[in-house]
């Protein structure tokens, strides 16, 4: 059984690691025990800036502070960060494309009990929306400390979506390599892929060993970049398995599942099945309990494959 | 104040208010009311206040300036254009399809632009991002935003009081447009924003009152702000919207129109007779 690490842990763990390497700052708006920008701040208080509850505010003066040459990283729930501070990371940020690296945890249903009001499964939707914003959902430990660094490397606005809920470590390998924008293959097949982001990516390779023991070869796909996407990759795996199944932890309505949508209907139309929130609010429950409910599981994505398999022609 | 210089400084403010006309009269669109009533102020900012380098705009050690009532572009585009950031012809182009002016201050077009704004309450904010930098990096340059009386209604205003207090920034002086008037009227009769001065003082600002159309009362306002360590400045600036154009004054109808030919002949006019 692999080891099991919230992604929000990772990161509060990358920032207090890279700051030594890096000269960013951390902006916090009264959540750092919980996003774990906690972790930097007590390595670097004079690096570590509270904003009190007030995210459009952080968002701005981050913004701020990148104009002036700063690295900035704003860390909120992805609800207040990509929700409440949308039309901040939009004009302040993401309309001069300055240097700001968006930090939100406690995405997705996986908050779990605190229900609905702070699940946000909107916001890869939101952010994708935004022209010149890159978009990363990783889905473990690993990838979300390498997604950290390359997004301090990168110049320009990131916003990165990480998770509350402990999730399979997955990409321990020593050859484990992080590009934005380059999804990653991390099952070959040939009868069908299955595209996932974030914490579905574990999910999707559990079903793919279930589905070969009922002997269909499942491809699988791990995106983290949602936008940039891969579209190679995608198109490849379009022509090659001739139907795609996405899975994210994320409102079916535009995020990865539309993106990848998008881009087979462009440039290489094969049916595409999406698997995520169907358009529909959390609730507050366990995360197990609730990935049943929603339908985030191992066996709904054997499932949908089954359907999409249907569709093949 | 000596004479000459406020004459001198009186002569480039008409200057800026007959670009603010002909810029929003060759746009056919536009916020006149608004840039007129700053007109003073900015004059003043840049050619006394503001330690910039037109040749080099994005010099790293220059003071910034963040226009958060970003609508009245205008005033900011005619100011830094006499300053010489850019072109004064490019001026009568504001709003075209392919001139750098956009209809709100854009920065990664416009030489001497410091921030993006438009969307009322962000701008405030951005300013203290770039005053909290010069704290971070020890640097001594400081950072002035403008910040509309209406705009003042936007909740991110107060949240950026709060930060700005909170961290002391003393090195950004945030200033307020009180012309009284917003699109829909009187600021009283809309959304009440009023006291300003009890509310910053109450959010910790070192609060100053200003004559937005005297160089005397300007010039003493930023000397105070300037001076005043441990805490952020604000100064209210009490401004005539429409300023120097009689049937713009005191006009919330002229926010956001564009003056035809004859009203536009009559304006520049009386703005040539005051000079």
């Amino acid at each position: 059984m692999a080891e099991k690490i919230a992604t929000r842990e990772a990161y509060g763990k990358a920032l207090a690691e890279l700051g030594e390497k890096y000269d960013f700052v951390v902006l916090d708006a009264d959540l750092s025990a919980a996003t774990k920008t906690g972790v930097f701040k007590k390595k670097y208080p004079e690096r570590f800036f509270n904003c009190g509850i007030a995210e459009g505010n952080m968002v701005s003066v981050a913004a701020g502070l990148a104009a002036a040459g700063k690295i900035p990283f704003v860390s909120s729930f992805a609800m207040f960060a990509a929700g409440r501070a949308f039309e901040q990371v939009r004009n302040s940020v993401g309309y001069p494309h300055l240097n700001v690296k968006i930090g939100a945890t406690h995405a997705g249903i996986t908050v779990g009990e605190d229900g609905a009001t702070h699940q946000c499964n909107e916001d890869i939707a939101l952010m994708r929306t935004i022209p010149g914003m890159t978009v990363i959902n990783p889905a473990d430990a690993v990838e979300a400390r390498a997604a950290v660094e390359a997004a301090i490397q990168h110049v320009g606005p990131v916003y990165m979506r990480f998770g509350r809920y402990a999730v399979p470590v997955i990409n321990d390998n020593a050859d484990y390599k992080f590009e934005i924008g380059k999804g990653v293959t991390m099952k070959d097949g040939k009868d069908v892929t299955i595209v996932a982001t974030g914490l579905m990516v574990s999910m999707a390779l559990e079903a793919a060993e279930t589905l070969k023991a009922e002997g269909i070869d499942a491809r699988v796909i791990n995106i983290h970049t949602i936008k940039p996407l891969d579209k190679e990759l995608i198109l490849k795996a379009a022509k090659e398995t001739g139907v795609i199944v996405t899975a994210e932890e994320h409102s079916i309505i535009g995020g990865l599942g539309a993106a990848v949508a998008e881009a087979v209907c462009e440039g290489c139309p094969v049916p595409v099945l999406r698997l995520g929130v169907n358009d529909t609010f959390g609730r507050s429950g366990t995360v197990p309990a609730l990935l049943e409910m929603y339908g985030l599981t191992p066996a709904s994505i054997v499932a949908k494959v089954k359907e999409a398999l249907k569709l093949k022609k | 104040m000596e004479q000459s210089k406020k004459r001198e400084l009186a002569a480039k403010a008409a200057q800026i208010r007959l670009d603010i006309l002909e810029e929003v009269h060759e746009a056919k669109s536009g916020h006149p009311g608004g840039s007129l009533s700053i007109a003073d102020v900015m004059t003043y900012l840049y050619f006394e206040e503001l330690n910039v380098d037109p040749a080099n705009p994005k010099w790293a050690d220059r003071d910034r300036f963040v226009l958060s009532k970003g609508h009245t572009a205008p005033a900011l585009y005619a100011a830094l254009a006499r300053r010489g950031f850019f072109a004064c012809e490019e001026l009568p182009r504001l709003r075209k399809i392919d001139s750098i002016l956009q209809g709100h201050p854009d920065m990664k077009h416009i030489p001497g632009v410091d921030m993006s704004t438009g969307s009322l309450g962000m701008g405030i904010s951005t300013a203290c991002g770039m005053a909290l930098a010069a704290k971070i990096d020890g640097k001594d340059y400081r950072t002035y935003t403008m910040v509309g009386d209406g705009e003042s209604e936007e909740g991110q205003v107060w949240e950026a009081c709060m930060f700005a207090a909170h961290y002391k920034l003393d090195n950004l002086c945030v200033m307020l447009d009180l012309n009284g008037l917003q699109i829909d009227g009187a600021i009283t009769d809309v959304m009440n924003p009023t006291p300003h001065d009890k509310k910053l003082e109450a959010f910790g600002f070192n609060v100053i009152t200003a004559d937005a159309h005297d160089f005397d009362s300007i010039e003493d306002a930023f000397a105070k702000a300037r001076a005043c360590k441990g805490k952020p400045s604000a100064i209210i600036f009490k401004s005539v919207k429409g300023k120097g154009v009689s049937f713009m004054e005191d006009q919330a109808s002229w926010h956001g129109t564009a003056p035809n030919d004859e009203q536009y002949a009559q304006a520049v006019a009386e703005i040539k007779a005051s000079m």
